[in-house]
């Protein structure tokens, strides 16, 4: 028996698995809208311009979520502060929950400020100031920045269930590089929903969608090699996480998206509109891959009390 | 600066009589679960079942039993490990989890902000929450009882001396001559913790067993949560990394698929 089976669980339930989920699309948003901003083309502004929201509102959304969930939610900046000894800095490099803190405080502001550039370009800003954040060599360090702490916040929620004593959570260092793919999968999802609605241009959905196909693979692949890490720890994916996990973000969340970015004409009634069909199901099987994960260890600390252990 | 200090548990003289529970519960007014209308495990004469937020100490039963009047009885009484090196205190993003001047762990109340990363760190589940404070609570092995001299209420009141407090150095001596007795007699006792180069560098609260770790519900071999950082790390970087490449190389097709084709 893996020594991780001896551990409590922290009751991180609702609203821990909708923050990785949220945080985890704001980011792969994030990212990607960068990505687009500095070696795209005018065509893809929309989309960019789409990613800065997604990832602003993600910010902010997580991080209530992640303030309410706390059992004093008042003390949130006890995690950015030592309480004790204002106003020297909180910061634990080796926690992930520590710096995932701070990470999401930077996403936070540089999203933010992403965000405002956008607005100005759309004319929704006039203040000069704002312009600067969307022309010029301020407004790309400034995206550039924003993507890369997307990126991180996708990816360290996985790192963070890893950094634990909990059963299939320590049992792999697969965790982090999981969420990453499938970070930037919803992201990319997310985009396909919302930019039209912004003016994108075929040719930069186009782009999304094979973005997320390959994004999906990544995913894909590095499920089983996660998986595979697991070896004996595996049985406890015989319940119903288990069957979530296959049918749910296996079939639904995985192949049957990449089948529609692929061979549209094979899916009946799903191919009337593939790319939103598509966009649709990623986003499904990316929560359903957090409530899973969590949920399937959080459910064995049932059956350690119920044996006494 | 005072010696470490910690408790040695000889669990084959535990009478299961759980005073050491109702001690610590006196001592640190904790509250009774569910406001004191206790629901029976139903197939165990241990009703406590666990440690958590409002139990510090937990005398575990473990009913070994094949018939009547075939079995044994093993009890053990629990509490946190004070691990020299602590997974809680490892994790903990407020500083809220600190190692006194007598080599324990204390987590104190008015800085944690509950967000439960220690009780997923600790390798022997024995942190929780306790409800009415709103805050990851455990065992502080009686922080305020040794800053005046006395000895923890939970040792205090163990009627057979299972629970023994004192300097480690002295009970890890005295724990090596009770399992040094008993293997004399035949029984297969074993010392869980007292090793300094064993896991989590010894833990000052460390036990005397006469049956394997696991089936007193404790890891043969606890880590530290940060095993997995360096690796986790880099697998996530790596998967980025190539994700990153992935979409430049899309845009880069994209940007060639436009030029119009070339006249030769
Ligand atoms: S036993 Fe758990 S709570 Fe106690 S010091 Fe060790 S890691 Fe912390």
């Amino acid at each position: 028996m893996s020594d991780t089976f001896f551990s409590g669980a922290p009751h991180w339930r609702w609203l821990i698995i909708l923050y990785f989920f949220v945080g985890g699309l704001a980011g792969g948003a994030c990212f990607l809208a960068a990505l687009l901003d500095w070696f795209g083309r005018p065509e893809d502004r929309p989309v960019v311009r789409t990613g800065y929201y997604v990832a602003a509102w993600g910010a902010l959304i997580s991080g209530l979520l992640l303030t309410i969930d706390l059992g004093r939610p008042l003390r949130f900046w006890h995690m950015l502060f030592q309480s004790a000894n204002l106003p020297a800095l909180m910061f634990k490099g080796w926690s992930p929950i520590s710096f995932g803190a701070w990470a999401i405080l930077l996403f936070g502001l540089f999203s933010v400020l992403s965000a405002l550039g956008a607005m100005a370009e759309e004319g929704r800003l006039q203040t000069p100031a704002f312009h600067l954040l969307h022309r010029g060599a301020l407004a790309k360090l400034v995206v550039a920045v924003a993507g890369l702490l997307g990126f991180f916040v996708a990816g360290y929620t996985g790192i963070l269930l890893s950094v634990t004593n909990r059963p299939i959570w320590a049992d792999s260092p697969w965790l982090g590089a999981l969420f990453v793919a499938s970070g930037a999968s919803t992201g990319a999802a997310a985009l396909m929903l919302l930019a039209p609605g912004r003016g994108a241009t075929p040719r930069s959905l186009e782009w999304l969608s094979s973005f997320d196909s390959n994004a999906l693979v990544v995913e894909l692949l590095v499920l089983v090699v996660f998986l595979v890490s697991l070896g004996s720890v595996n049985r406890v994916w015989v319940s119903v996480w288990g069957l979530l996990l296959l049918v749910g973000v296996v079939g639904f969340g995985i192949l049957v998206p990449l089948g529609l970015h692929l061979k549209p004409a094979r899916f009946g009634s799903l191919a009337t509109r593939p790319v939103v069909n598509a966009a649709k199901l990623v986003l499904l099987g990316g929560f359903l891959l957090r409530l899973a994960t969590i949920l399937a260890s959080e459910g064995i600390d049932r059956y350690r009390v119920a044996v006494g252990m | 600066m005072p010696e470490a200090m910690g408790f040695f548990t000889d669990t084959t003289v535990c009478i299961g009589c759980k005073a050491c529970e109702v001690a610590c519960k006196e001592w640190n007014q904790l509250p009774a679960e569910n406001g004191g209308i206790r629901e029976l495990s139903g197939d165990s004469y241990d009703n406590t079942r666990r440690l958590d937020g409002i139990h510090w100490r937990h005398v575990r039963f473990i009913e070994q039993f094949s018939g009547p009047y075939n079995g044994r009885w093993l009890m053990m009484s629990d509490v946190c490990k004070h691990c020299v090196q602590a997974g809680c205190i490892e994790v903990c993003p407020t500083g809220a989890i600190i190692r006194t001047e007598f080599d324990t762990v204390v987590i104190q109340s008015d800085v944690c902000n509950g967000c439960r990363a220690c009780i997923s760190a600790c390798p022997f589940g024995v942190i929780d929450i306790n409800a009415v404070a709103g805050t990851a609570q455990k065992c502080t092995l009686c922080y305020d009882r040794l800053k005046v001299g006395l000895e923890p209420a939970c040792a205090k009141a163990c009627p057979t001396d299972s629970i023994q407090f004192g300097p480690i150095t002295e009970l890890r001596a005295r724990a090596q001559k009770r399992k040094d007795q008993l293997r004399a007699q035949g029984v297969e006792a074993q010392l869980y913790g007292a090793d300094p180069q064993g896991p989590l560098g010894g833990l000052n609260s460390f036990y005397l067993l006469v049956d394997e770790p696991e089936v007193y519900g404790l890891p043969r071999n606890p880590k530290l949560p940060s095993r997995n950082l360096k690796q986790s790390t880099s697998f996530s970087v790596a998967s980025a990394a190539v994700l990153g490449v992935l979409a430049l190389v899309g845009l880069r097709k994209r940007r060639m698929d436009e030029q119009p084709p070339s006249l030769s």
